[in-house]
């Protein structure tokens, strides 16, 4: 039997994206782990923090560090999500000692998708192919929260068929920014814009990410635009054959 | 957000040539300062910003030790150290000054700390002409406008807008070649220099080993400001201080490449004290303003402190894909872009602009560029923290905070999350499995409504993943 891994789907490809949790589920299996689900799960919590509710974002960080605490592993389809718990629920708790010992325990078992399978399963060919020519955006969290560069770009090298070609600039944000989105719209869309210029320059038919909330922003506005360029998680990708 | 806030903003998403401007000129600057710190130029980059930072972080845990050492060592030069509690305090010194030594003219170098506190406007006010002479904001002050960027303070202008306004102010001919621009405004200014009584500048940096003040600059009319004039005052915020001239070793390497991109500035300037017996140039006075204006008020505060670190290279702005939007205008205070995010409402308290602090992706790009390594994004958060904490105490903001309460209790309850997703799901629109581009009016309220003034929206599908994966 292999290893078990337990999935932290995100509220978002929970309600919105779940193809992207069963193609990493997928991958995962695939890779001979034994996957689990649990069923509590919600949300990180980080839609109240970035708003600066940081109460009502420490409640729901605590709901999550329960519904995880048996697992050993955790896998995340999100850069952004893996941050939000690695890199700051500890400035939630920084006034509960006991909580912020299991925050660091936490910390050392949530890991996002790509780096899983590279540094932790210690794959780079998941045995996919895809027939495409793709550009990879990076999300910023994951990007500058989670150093993660190299890991998707050397996943994606391994998938017959695909070509990669990066966009310049490939790490400028593509203005979701969450609530900010919403709050600062018209600014949002201006940023949305520029970044589908610089897909757009690559010739791609599809840009990839580790974050669903980068996708849905740019496939948002790739769709207004009328722009015929699709939007794929690095784990549908890894799930095709 | 204030009305006054969105609608800056809007003018300037709305302004096709100003966007352009902004863009290509915060693009330069953000790809030659990537230029001149790539590991095969500049190896220990990330050695010099970890050194950097410990040294403001020492100073400014210190600063009252290290401000008495610099008192103490400007005025053994005989130079002389004036504290300032605010704007008031900076006018009145320089007012008062100018009356006893009955100046007229002032010639000014670039300095954002006296822009912070208006010192032009109120000379002016009591008839006191105080020109400034670096030519971007020469430009600005001939167009009555605020700077634009910390470091290029014209940024926004192309050479045809100044000529248009060289034209119209200064009665000359029209040129649009920027050499002969800055011919006619050399022209003018040497004038001034030649007459004028009292020179103000800023200061990069306060040696407090030295009692010496530091300032880099790419024009000589620093060189010209400093000592051409009789009395010379330099206006620094407090934070400037460093404590040895050694130190400058590890921040000159980075300004210069942080703020502009190039390896070093053309002028390094340092000035201890007024002219000595025997000196052949320099002020015979010598003044320095020590500016507080906020600044104490974030010693208390052990991270979001680490503001007063910045040395205000301007590189934040460049990287910052907000300010390239937005551009510098549209923020409430002359500090702009990512630092003037986080210090305006420090310096002037957060209701100034509740709006600002959540004006950002969080992207991070700041953050990777600071030379001295603040962190903005978090100090971001910690202030968002903060106007909600200034909403709830004045009962502001009542049904955003009653929402989130509301997201917190259904994300701690997993099958009212479920049931609620559900419902959603019922009823908005399928959209045959297609991107959504509206939604029926009485739905398309509140984030529903800004999201699509923007952006499609996806079709929410028909099983949630947790049904899927029950399902499989
Ligand atoms: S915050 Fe950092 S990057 Fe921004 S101006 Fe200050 S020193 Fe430069």
């Amino acid at each position: 039997m292999g290893k078990r891994v337990s999935l932290f789907v995100t509220c978002m490809v929970d309600q919105l994206f779940p193809k992207v949790g069963m193609a990493m589920a997928d991958v995962l299996e695939r890779l001979g782990y034994r996957v689990d689900f649990p069923e509590e799960q919600t949300c990180c919590g980080q839609p109240a923090y970035n708003s600066g509710y940081h109460a009502e974002a420490r409640i729901v960080a605590r709901h999550f560090l329960k519904t995880f605490e048996a697992s050993e592993a955790i896998v995340v389809p999100s850069g952004s999500c893996t941050a939000m718990v690695t890199h700051h629920f500890k400035d939630l708790f920084t006034k509960e000692p006991e909580t912020l010992a299991l925050v660091h325990a936490m910390e050392k078992k949530v890991h996002e998708f790509a780096t899983f399978l590279t540094d932790v399963a210690g794959v780079e060919d998941v045995g996919a192919r895809m027939d495409d020519v793709v550009t990879f955006h990076d999300g910023c969290h994951a990007l500058r929260e989670l150093g993660i560069q190299s890991a998707p770009r050397r996943l994606l090298a391994r998938v017959k068929g695909l070509e990669l070609r990066e966009m310049v600039p490939s790490e400028e944000c593509c203005g979701f920014g969450g609530t900010f989105a919403v709050k600062f719209a018209e600014l949002s869309g201006a940023m949305a814009r520029t970044k589908i210029d610089a897909i757009v320059g690559t010739g791609a038919n599809t840009v990839v990410s580790l974050d669903p909330s980068c996708l849905m922003q740019i496939q948002g506005a790739l769709s207004r635009a009328g722009l015929h360029v699709r939007t794929m998680h690095l784990a549908e990708v890894l799930a095709s054959r | 957000m204030s009305v006054e806030f969105d609608r800056k903003i809007h003018d300037t998403l709305a302004d096709a040539n100003l966007q352009l401007a902004v863009y290509t000129a915060t693009g330069r600057l953000k790809d030659k300062r990537i230029q001149v710190t790539a590991a095969g130029v500049l190896p220990d980059y990330q050695e010099l910003r970890t050194q950097a930072n410990a040294i403001k972080k020492h100073v400014i845990d210190n600063l009252d030790h290290y401000l008495e050492e610099f008192e103490r060592n400007v005025e053994s030069h005989g130079g002389k150290v004036v504290y300032c509690k605010d704007a008031t305090d900076v006018s009145d010194f320089v007012l008062d000054l100018a009356k006893r030594r009955g100046s007229r003219l002032i010639v000014k170098s670039k300095s954002m700390t006296t822009e912070e506190v208006d010192l032009n406007e109120r000379l002016a006010h009591h008839g006191l002409e105080s020109v400034e002479t670096d030519l971007g904001e020469y430009i600005l002050q001939l167009a009555h406008e605020r700077p634009y960027h910390i470091v290029a303070p014209a940024l926004h202008k192309t050479r045809y807008d100044v000529a248009d306004l060289f034209t119209k102010e200064l009665g000359v001919a029209r040129e649009t070649v920027p050499e002969k621009l800055t011919l006619i405004a050399r022209g003018v200014l040497r004038e001034k220099f030649l007459k004028a009584d009292i020179g103000i500048s800023g200061a990069n940096f306060l040696i407090a080993d030295s009692g010496a003040v530091a300032i880099i600059e790419n024009e000589g009319n620093v060189r010209l400001t400093t000592s051409a004039p009789k009395i010379h005052i330099a206006v620094a915020g407090i934070e400037k201080v460093i404590p040895r001239a050694q130190d400058l070793a590890v921040f000159l390497k980075l300004l210069a490449r942080s703020a502009t991109g190039q390896l070093v500035s053309v002028y390094t300037s340092f000035l201890a004290g007024p002219r000595r017996a025997g000196e052949v140039d320099g002020p015979e006075e010598f003044y320095v303003v020590l500016l507080d204006n906020g600044r104490t008020k974030l010693l208390p505060d052990r991270s979001k402190r680490e503001s007063l670190y910045c040395i205000r290279c301007g590189a934040c702005l460049n990287a910052c894909p907000v300010y390239r939007k937005i551009g510098g205008h549209s923020f409430p205070w002359v500090y702009s872009g990512p630092i003037g995010a986080i210090i305006t409402p420090q310096f002037m308290g957060v209701s100034h602009e509740p709006g600002l602090p959540f004006a950002s992706s969080l992207c991070g790009a700041c953050g990777e560029v600071c030379p001295v390594k603040i962190d903005i994004p978090k100090i971001l958060l910690e202030l968002r923290g903060d106007v909600r904490k200034s909403e709830a105490r004045e009962g502001l903001n009542r049904i955003e905070k009653l929402a989130f309460r509301i997201f917190a209790w259904v994300m701690t309850h997993p099958r009212i999350y479920e049931m609620a997703g559900r419902m959603a799901a019922s009823i908005a629109p399928t959209g045959d499995g297609k991107w959504i581009r509206s939604v029926p009016a009485p739905m398309s309220v509140g984030p529903l409504k800004a999201w699509l003034s923007e952006r499609d929206m996806p079709p929410l599908p028909p099983k949630s993943f947790r049904e899927m994966w029950r399902n499989r």
